[in-house]
């Protein structure tokens, strides 16, 4: 008789963890939804009632400015919180269309930004917020006296790009292509940042990647300007998402990006205006 | 409380493995009681629910073209042929490191089994960092492999070999150990007071008996070679031909084309599950 009693019990107690944990995770996809409807009304930027939290996916080039621009933000509208997701733009893009949660994305060309828009995962148009330009990122003191886009054709040297999937492997390959040259890298890596990591660490003796990058890294490599990179200008398109639980704070955020101020920041990590 | 007769057949139970214990269950009360089933089922499919949805949503129809691409038989061929040479790699230096642990007390064992796992805990993109800083051009090692011999082992599949084996060493380290463990040194002992030195007891006497070990080392090294990405693209980067492996293909394939990320899955997974298949009878009856 105990028993049974007993074990009834421990029945009820493991459906009953089961169910707890059940709940908790329902609970997760639906507790952000109360904070939307509140916050949709007041999209004006100077508006106090922003609140909650922003998760920004965006191209890894944009990580210095966007990291400052997120503190500004912060500090400007108590109470918000502003995430970023850092990556090689594709990648971003393929988590978006599979579901991923966020707000805001800005990509670093028009063609990642079609694979969101042909989803149907983004809000609105998306807009052309700064554009970029290659350079040749080379070791310190360019010991290599790497001066032009052919010279990296030389089979002594280690050259890295970007995969031709992410758009500052595109951006190069167009580069490549508009003067006819041919170059074999040792690796095409994942993102602009691996790319250009792969120089800071004396791994590679020169890679192609984006001006921002260049001037982000600081002293760790040298950049060098070559003509052929106007004829391969990256669009960085933002545009809200679909997904957004938080439309009005992310579309303050998305406006700090392209007003004066935003742009005075993304100028001075090496972006043009678009 | 259950008598202790009851409590000794359980143990034996244990110690002799599942099949009994499981058919007793089942001639008892006609099943396994709900609490355990139901968890049990869940976690079936937890596990099998993923790789039957990589069948479902494979897009067969263009699968023949996605597979026949030079690209695709490039990185299988590489993975095959770095997999392979990571595991003769781990087999060469991993035996007599099992050996030395299995069989040699010195002080600081204990640490040593440690350094040797540590791999196997170590996120692998860690370790692709760590071979990065040792064995790069401008690292603490590398720099004078690349001074003195001209090599460099980033980029190159020489590189992407020495990060598989470094992820899938430990595998066969811990699984030679465990059977020379389990193996009775006195076999060896009576070659060696027979006249054969250390050496020959070891080839002609350890290695025979603890050979379905190794083989089971071998076949886990293998496999975790066989899908190591981490450290790869970090260490060796990513080559068409040179350092892409199918690991990194499908990475990069799912970023503009998951169709091709989905059907070079599914040639990963068979070829995983065609190696379990084939060695899972031999290993369980060899030990």
């Amino acid at each position: 008789m105990t028993r049974t009693v007993r074990r009834t019990r421990r029945i009820l107690q493991v459906t009953g963890a089961g169910a707890a944990a059940l709940l908790a995770l329902s609970a997760c996809s639906s507790s952000d939804d109360s904070s939307s409807a509140s916050d949709s009304s007041a999209s004006d930027s100077g508006s106090p009632k922003l609140s909650g939290e922003v998760t920004v996916f965006a191209a890894a080039s944009l990580k210095e400015s966007f990291t400052t621009l997120g503190k500004e933000f912060e500090k400007a509208h108590p109470g918000t919180k502003v995430t970023f997701s850092f990556g090689g733009s594709d990648a971003l893009a393929a988590s978006i269309t599979g579901g991923a949660p966020a707000d805001v994305f800005a990509s670093a060309s028009p063609k990642t930004m079609k694979i969101v828009t042909d989803a149907g995962d983004a809000s609105g148009t998306p807009a052309t917020f700064v554009r970029n330009e290659l350079e040749i990122a080379t070791l310190p003191g360019n010991p290599d006296k790497v001066a032009s886009l052919k010279d990296l054709t030389n089979a002594d040297l280690k050259v890295v790009l970007c995969d031709k999937t992410v758009p500052c492997g595109a951006a190069a390959q167009k580069a490549l292509d508009a003067s006819k040259l041919k170059l074999t890298p040792v690796s095409y890596e994942e993102d602009v940042k691996s790319a250009l990591n792969k120089v800071v660490l004396k791994e590679a003796d020169a890679s192609v990647v984006y001006k921002t990058d260049v001037k982000a890294a600081g002293d760790k490599v040298e950049g060098v300007e070559f003509p052929e990179s106007a004829d391969a200008i990256n669009d960085y398109p933002i545009t809200l998402l679909k997904s957004s639980k938080n439309t009005g704070t992310a579309k303050a955020f998305m406006e700090l990006v392209q007003s004066s101020e935003g742009q005075k920041v993304l100028n001075e990590a090496g972006f043009l205006k678009p | 409380m259950t008598s202790p007769s009851l409590d000794k057949a359980d143990a034996a139970d244990t110690l002799t493995g599942g099949p009994r214990r499981r058919r007793t269950l089942r001639g008892v009360r006609g099943g396994a009681p709900l609490p355990l089933l139901l968890p049990a089922l869940i976690g079936l499919a937890f596990l099998v629910l993923p790789l039957v949805a990589l069948l479902v949503r494979a897009p067969w129809r263009s699968m023949p073209e996605l597979l026949t691409s030079a690209e695709v038989w490039q990185a299988l061929q590489l993975s095959l042929v770095c997999a392979t040479a990571a595991t003769a790699v781990s087999l060469v230096i991993g035996v007599p490191l099992a050996w030395l642990l299995a069989r040699v007390d010195f002080p600081g064992r204990g640490l040593v089994r440690a350094l040797v796992t540590l791999p196997l805990v170590l996120p692998p993109v860690v370790g692709g960092v760590a071979l990065l800083m040792a064995l790069g051009r401008n690292g603490v090692v590398g720099k004078w492999l690349d001074a003195w011999f001209g090599i460099t082992l980033p980029f190159t599949t020489t590189g992407v070999v020495i990060a598989e084996a470094f992820v899938a060493m430990p595998f066969l380290v811990i699984s030679v150990e465990g059977t020379l463990r389990a193996a009775d040194p006195r076999y060896e002992e009576a070659a060696t007071t027979l006249g054969a030195s250390r050496f020959t007891a070891f080839r002609r006497v350890t290695l025979p008996l603890i050979a379905p070990g190794i083989a089971a080392g071998a076949v886990l090294a293998w496999a975790r070679a066989l899908g190591e990405f981490g450290a790869t693209i970090t260490f060796a980067g990513n080559f068409p031909g040179r350092t892409q492996t199918m690991p990194l293909a499908v990475y990069l394939a799912l970023q503009n084309d998951p169709a091709a990320a989905i059907a070079l899955s599914l040639v990963l997974l068979a070829v995983s599950i065609a190696v379990l298949a084939g060695l899972r009878d031999r290993w369980m009856t060899a030990s």
